[in-house]
């Protein structure tokens, strides 16, 4: 009992310590990509490359003071930066990293970070209600409805994989996909799904995670250009640093979410390249991921709130449904 | 009753700690309660009914049911909350201003009914004599599944006819009024 006690609370620290340093070191992997397509140096000066920016960047926001904003509801206003960390760090316990290191493996790993993921719209909610600032409340509504929105398509395709690997326990679902990169769920070649729709579903769910986690171009609840800062208008010191912890946490997430599901997870491509241990490929592939979001941000422009609704209700919604009744025939007929 | 149960056990032993969990979400579950029906801010009510949602999942995990605790929070805090704030959000409600007059509830007789219904509450659950089932099955998700589409498909195929009138309620209170 104390074993698994001291287990689950040391997981939990290094769970929000891993959060905390992807969080602070993606700002820098961004900033300096984004500097790169733009042209321009990027932060430099402190330490090599500009490594110890993100640790200057922390001291610098936790000396600021806290200020809240007069009629602000201040319960929901400082309850709000720590509930947008929440799930990302409770959906860290179950990511299996590798086939020896996670967590706690629960046969409903995937229903666990979705129903975490579902929980994360409600901070924005309440940080832009108890700002009371009408920039930070149109966010929070603009938050809402995309969340609403492609949280179907993304639970729908997820759905496909989990019925073809007949599992929603997330190792089990690596497991099945080892051997070499045609064995991954990506491709529909030589592991068991024989779904030439996968490339596709593998696309849904990569815009899905894209407008889950608010980046561009579907960041309309931070559109700078219309509502200042959307819903962290109003915070300032570690409040809002905490949202942009929760924000990169949420992406990390995602990409480990796209590894299992669709690009083998622990899994080397290559039979030979095995003796590799598996904490490495995921690594690779996850911070892949992160570095095409990265790129897609630098890259597109901000859409308008109509096309990204309608990308959601008219497009991905039914490709993905058809997706499923597809799949759902395959398996049924061989 | 069982005379062993009488004796409460330690504090710092498996059983006392175990209850010590339950009794915390028994404690998160009442406290949200409290918050969602005695806020005068209508977000402030559904921050209460968030925390009131997740101490019944944890009531749901802790009886050793996963998949229904993580329903309770994907549908209960993910959907049925984000969906009241939205409504919330969307008609944005004069604040703190009493809507109606009260029911005749208030006051003296609230509290007597209230008292009534612990009361009466508290002695049924005290006089039963509660028994131990046996574990019917391994509460996986495939288990569920089979018995869903088996021995509960008439619940199963109600439920869907219950949300197919919602939905088309919802469309029909959506169109009214308007001409295209």
């Amino acid at each position: 009992m104390s074993l698994t006690l001291l287990n689950v609370i040391v997981a939990v620290v290094i769970a929000i310590a891993f959060a905390a340093l992807n969080a602070a070191y993606l700002v820098w992997a961004e900033r300096r990509g984004a500097a790169r397509i733009q042209r321009r140096p990027g932060p430099n000066i402190n330490g090599p490359f500009g490594l110890l920016q993100p640790p200057l960047d922390g001291i610098k926001l936790m000396a600021k003071q806290l200020t809240i904003p007069g009629g602000a509801d201040k319960v929901l206003f400082i309850a709000a930066p720590v509930l947008a960390m929440f799930p990302a760090i409770m959906s860290f316990v179950t990511i299996p990293f590798s086939e020896s290191i996670v967590a706690k493996n629960m046969n409903v790993g995937v229903l666990m970070i979705f129903a975490f993921a579902s929980t994360g719209s409600m901070a924005l909610v309440f940080a832009g209600w108890s700002s009371r600032n009408k920039y930070a409340m149109m966010s929070s509504v603009r938050a809402v409805s995309q969340a609403v929105a492609y949280e179907i398509p993304m639970l729908i395709t997820t759905i496909t994989v989990v019925m073809i690997a007949g599992s929603t326990d997330l190792m089990e679902i690596v497991r099945q996909q080892s051997g070499s990169i045609l064995h991954w769920n990506i491709f529909p070649v030589l592991g068991n799904s024989h779904n030439l729709l996968m490339p596709m579903s593998f696309l849904i769910f990569f815009t899905c995670t894209l407008a889950e986690t608010n980046r561009a171009p579907f960041d309309l609840g931070e559109a700078e250009s219309e509502l200042v800062a959307g819903f962290h208008t109003e915070y300032g010191s570690m409040g809002f640093g905490l949202f942009f912890m929760g924000e990169y946490a949420n992406i990390v997430i995602g990409s480990c979410m796209t590894t299992i599901l669709f690009l083998g997870g622990w899994n080397a491509p290559l039979p030979f390249l095995g003796f590799i241990p598996g904490i490495f490929w995921f690594l690779l592939k996850l911070y892949l991921l992160i570095a095409t979001f990265i790129w897609i941000r630098w890259t597109f422009p901000r859409t308008t709130i109509y096309g990204l609704l309608n990308l959601s209700w008219k497009i991905l919604i039914p490709l993905s449904l058809f997706n499923l009744l597809f799949t759902a025939g395959l398996i049924k007929v061989f | 009753m069982n005379p062993s149960m009488v004796t409460s056990p330690s504090l710092f032993s498996v059983d006392g700690l175990v209850g010590v969990v339950f009794l915390i979400n028994l404690v998160i579950t009442i406290v949200g309660g409290f918050i969602a029906c005695n806020s005068e801010r209508l977000v402030r009510a559904v921050a209460g009914l968030i925390v009131c949602f997740i101490g019944v999942a944890g009531v749901y995990y802790f009886l050793n049911s996963p998949f229904v605790a993580l329903m309770q929070v994907l549908i209960y805090v993910g959907a049925v909350s984000v969906t009241i704030s939205f409504a919330i959000m969307l008609a944005a409600p004069e604040e703190k201003k009493r809507v109606g007059p009260a029911g005749p509830l208030v006051g003296p007789a609230g509290f007597a009914t209230a008292a009534l219904l612990a009361g009466g509450f508290s002695v049924l659950a005290v006089r039963t004599d509660w028994k131990v089932m046996a574990k019917i099955n391994d509460g996986s998700i495939k288990t569920i599944g089979i018995e869903l589409l088996t021995n509960y498909s008439m619940v199963f195929e109600l439920i869907s006819i219950v949300l197919l009138i919602a939905i088309l309620g919802a469309l029909v209170i959506a169109r009214s009024g308007r001409d295209n």
